[in-house]
C-alpha cells in the first residue's frame, strides 16, 4: 500500500465515524462539530482523488459557511431534541426492519452490480482532458459553457428558494417605530427644538 | 459550444423567467401587494402569449444546449395544454385570492417560475435538465401551497408537501444516479444507446426508483398519500392549480422518460406503469367514495384519473411502434380533456360561500339546483363528463385509453378500467343528486366573479361542443405521440 491508499482510509473512516457521530451524539451542537469533521475528512478524499478546487470549496463553502450557520441555528433555536428523540424512539422497530430490508436489496442491486460497455467512454466524454487543463479551469468550462442552462436554471431555484422564505416568513408588524433615512436627513436643526423662556413659579 | 442558436430554442422559456424577475421588481418597488390583480392579469395574458407563440413554431425537433434540451411536437403540445391551464387558473382565482386577503404578489411571480420549471421539465433530453425543472416547479408549489400561512391547515399542507416532495426527490435523484452508474452519461440519447435486451439488476433499481419519484408527482398510488392533504389544506386557487399543470408536466415528463431514455426496454417500464394505473384507478375510485369535502373529493378523483392517463402509457409499452403511438396519444388526449374538466370544476369551487365564507362540503350543495339552475347544469355536465359517461367529452379521453390498451393486448387493464370508472361515477353522480335530488338543508351560495362564470360555462359547453371533433386535439396529439415515438 502506498500513502495515499493508507490516507485514503484514514480519511474514509473518520468521514463515516464522524458521519456516524453526527446522528447519535446527544448534544446537537456536538453533532455540528462532528459535522465538520466529516466535511474536512470529504475534502481530504476529493485531494486524494486530484480534484483539489473541490476540496477547497468544501472546505470554505461548507466548513466555513454552512456549518457555521448551522451551529448558530441549532444554538439559537431551542427545540427540544429529546423529546423529538422519544417520538422517534417509538417508530425505529419499523423503521429499522424497513431499513435491513432495502439495504438488504441494495446489497443483491451491488452484487450484480455491471456497467455498460461503453459507460467507462462516456463518462470521460464530457471533461475536458485532465492533463492539458488545470481542473479548476475545467470545471469553469463545464459548468459556463457546457452546463449553463442547468446553471442558469439552478439559479432560478435559489430565486424561488429566496422569494419563498420572505413569503412565508416576512411579516409588516404595525406599531413599531422604524428607521425612516430620508426623513432623518431632511431634518431641519432649527425646528427641531424650540426654546421656552420658561418664567419661576409658572409651567407652560 | 452554446450560442445564438441554443437561446433561440428556449427563447420562450427565457421570456418567461425575465417576465417573472421583471415582475417581481415591479411590484417590489411599487406598491407591493397592490400591484396584485395587474400582475395576475399580466401573467395570465404573458402565458396565453407564450402559448400562442409556441403553437406556431415550425415542426420539428430541435435539440439545444449540446442535448440537454430538445425542442418537439411533443413538448410543444405539454407546453400549451400547461400555459393554457395555467392562465384559465389565474385568470379564474383573481377575484378569489383579493376577497380573501390572498392577495399576495409573489403569487403570479411563483407560478411563472413554477411554469417555467414545467417547461423545462417536458423538453428535458437529459437527467440534469429533469431534475432542475421538476426541482424548479415543486419548489415553488411548495410556497404556494403555504400561502395562507395564518391558516395551521395550509402551512400543514406546505410542510406535507415540502418533507414528502423531498423525499421523492432524493428517490429520484437515487435512480438518476443509478442510471449514470450504469450508462455512464445522463442524457436520455445516450442512456439509450447504452442499452440491449438484457437489463442488468442495478438499472433495473435505477429506472424503479426514478419512475416512483415520477408517480409521486403525478400523485399515482401507492405514492398518493400527500394528495389530499394537501389539496384540502392549500388555498382553493392552489388546489386548481396543483391539479392541472403540474400533472400535465409529470406525466409527459414521465412518458418522455419512457421513451427517450429507456425505449429499448419497453417490457420492463411498462409492468410498472400499469401496475400503478391499476392501484391508483381503484384508488381514487374508492377512497373518494366516504369523502364529504370537494376538495379530497377532487384529489381522489384526481387520482383515479392519473391512473387511466397511466393506462395509455402503460399500452405504449407494447413493442408495435404504431400501437405505441397510439397509446402515447391517448395520454395526451387524456390529459387535455382531464385539466378542461378540472379547471371547469374548480372555476366552480371557488365560488362555494356561505355567508362570505368559503364552504367545501358537499353537503351544501343540497337543493342547489332550485336556486341556481344554469350553474348546477354546468357541474351537471362536468361531473357526467368526470365521470365518463357517454355522449360527454370525458368519455373519449376514457375510450382512447381504453382502446389502446386493448389494442396492445393488454384487454386486461381496461376491464380493469372499466370497472374502476363504474365504482368512481358513484361518487360524482352523487354531487348530482345532492343537487337536483338532495334534502334541503342549509344551502350555499355561489357567488360569482365573471371571470369564474366564463370558465365553467366555457369549460362544461366544451364538454358537448367537444364531442364534434375533440377540437382538433386528436391530430395534433398524434402528431406530439410520432415525434416521441420513433
Amino acid at each position: 500500500m502506498t500513502i495515499a491508499d493508507y490516507a485514503f482510509y484514514a480519511f474514509a473512516l473518520v468521514a463515516v465515524a464522524a458521519a456516524l457521530m453526527v446522528v447519535t451524539a446527544r448534544n446537537p451542537v456536538h453533532s455540528v462539530l462532528w459535522l465538520i469533521l466529516a466535511f474536512l475528512s470529504s475534502a481530504g478524499l476529493f485531494v486524494l482523488l486530484g480534484a483539489e478546487f473541490v476540496a477547497m470549496l468544501l472546505i470554505i463553502v461548507y466548513v466555513g459557511a454552512v456549518a457555521v450557520l448551522f451551529l448558530f441555528v441549532v444554538m439559537m433555536l431551542d427545540v427540544d431534541f429529546a423529546a423529538l428523540k422519544g417520538e422517534m424512539a417509538r417508530a425505529m422497530p419499523l423503521a429499522l426492519l424497513i431499513g435491513v430490508v432495502i439495504l438488504m436489496q441494495f446489497a443483491l442491486a451491488f452484487g450484480a452490480w455491471v456497467q455498460a460497455d461503453g459507460a467507462l467512454g462516456l463518462r470521460q466524454a464530457p471533461a475536458p482532458d485532465p492533463a492539458a487543463v488545470e481542473n479548476t479551469r475545467a470545471l469553469g468550462l463545464l459548468l459556463y459553457d457546457r452546463y449553463i442552462l442547468l446553471f442558469q436554471a439552478s439559479g432560478l431555484i435559489l430565486l424561488v428558494a429566496m422569494i419563498g422564505a420572505i413569503a412565508l416568513t416576512l411579516r409588516h408588524r404595525e406599531g413599531i417605530k422604524r428607521q425612516n433615512v430620508l426623513a432623518q436627513m431632511y431634518r431641519d436643526p432649527a425646528k427641531a427644538m424650540e426654546l421656552r423662556d420658561v418664567k419661576p413659579g409658572q409651567g407652560l | 459550444m452554446t450560442g445564438t442558436a441554443d437561446l433561440l430554442i428556449l427563447l420562450p422559456e427565457l421570456v418567461l423567467a425575465v417576465f417573472a424577475m421583471a415582475a417581481l421588481l415591479a411590484a417590489v418597488y411599487t406598491e407591493k401587494d397592490g400591484l396584485t390583480p395587474l400582475l395576475i392579469w399580466a401573467t395570465a395574458g404573458m402565458f396565453l402569449l407564450v402559448a400562442f407563440w409556441i403553437g406556431v413554431q415550425p415542426a420539428g425537433a430541435r435539440a439545444a444546449f449540446g442535448g440537454m434540451v430538445v425542442d418537439d411536437a411533443f413538448a410543444r403540445f405539454a407546453k400549451v395544454t400547461i400555459l393554457l391551464s395555467a392562465a384559465a387558473v389565474l385568470m379564474m382565482s383573481q377575484d378569489y385570492l383579493i376577497r380573501r386577503g390572498l392577495g399576495r404578489f409573489e403569487y403570479p411571480v411563483l407560478i411563472t417560475l413554477a411554469v417555467v420549471g414545467m417547461m423545462l421539465m417536458v423538453s428535458a433530453a437529459d437527467l440534469m435538465t429533469l431534475y432542475v425543472g421538476l426541482e424548479l416547479m415543486s419548489l415553488s408549489l411548495y410556497v404556494v401551497a403555504a400561502l395562507r400561512r395564518d391558516s395551521v391547515k395550509s402551512t400543514e399542507a406546505g410542510l406535507k408537501y415540502f418533507v414528502l416532495g423531498a423525499l421523492s426527490s432524493g428517490i429520484l435523484l437515487y435512480g438518476a444516479s443509478l442510471t449514470y452508474g450504469y450508462a455512464g452519461t445522463t442524457s436520455f440519447a445516450g442512456i439509450l444507446s447504452t442499452l440491449d435486451a438484457e437489463v442488468p439488476l442495478g438499472l433495473l433499481f435505477g429506472l424503479v426508483f426514478m419512475l416512483a419519484g415520477l408517480a409521486f408527482k403525478v400523485s399515482a398510488a401507492p405514492f398518493h398519500m400527500w394528495t389530499p392533504d394537501v389539496y384540502e389544506g392549500a388555498p382553493t386557487p392552489v388546489t386548481a392549480f396543483f391539479a392541472t399543470a403540474p400533472k400535465v408536466a409529470a406525466m409527459a415528463l414521465m412518458a418522455r422518460l419512457a421513451f427517450d431514455a429507456f425505449g429499448a426496454i419497453p417490457g420492463d417500464w411498462g409492468q410498472v406503469v400499469a401496475a400503478l394505473a391499476v392501484a391508483s384507478m381503484f384508488l381514487g375510485a374508492i377512497a373518494a367514495i366516504g369523502q364529504r369535502d370537494i376538495k379530497r373529493l377532487m384529489a381522489y378523483s384526481s387520482i383515479a384519473h392519473m391512473g387511466f392517463a397511466l393506462m395509455g402509457l402503460a399500452a405504449a409499452a407494447a413493442g408495435d411502434p404504431r400501437v405505441a403511438a397510439a397509446g402515447v396519444q391517448a395520454t395526451l388526449i387524456y390529459m387535455a380533456i382531464y385539466v378542461v374538466m378540472n379547471i371547469g370544476t374548480f372555476a366552480f369551487v371557488l365560488s362555494m360561500e356561505r355567508d362570505g365564507r368559503p364552504v367545501t362540503d358537499i353537503a351544501g350543495l343540497n337543493q342547489f339546483a332550485s336556486r341556481e339552475p344554469t350553474k348546477a347544469l354546468c357541474l351537471l355536465l362536468l361531473m357526467f363528463s368526470l365521470a365518463g359517461v357517454p355522449p360527454l367529452l370525458g368519455f373519449f379521453g376514457k375510450f382512447a385509453v381504453l382502446k389502446a390498451a386493448v389494442d396492445a393486448g393488454m384487454a386486461w387493464l381496461a376491464v380493469a378500467g372499466a370497472i374502476a370508472s363504474v365504482i368512481g361515477a358513484f361518487y360524482y353522480l352523487r354531487i348530482v343528486y345532492f343537487m337536483y335530488f338532495g334534502r334541503e338543508a342549509e344551502v350555499l351560495d355561489s357567488r360569482m366573479a365573471p371571470a369564474q362564470w366564463l370558465t365553467l360555462t366555457l369549460a362544461s359547453a366544451a364538454m358537448l361542443a367537444g364531442i364534434l371533433n375533440l377540437f382538433g386535439v386528436e391530430p395534433l396529439a398524434a402528431m406530439a405521440a410520432d415525434s416521441l415515438v420513433r
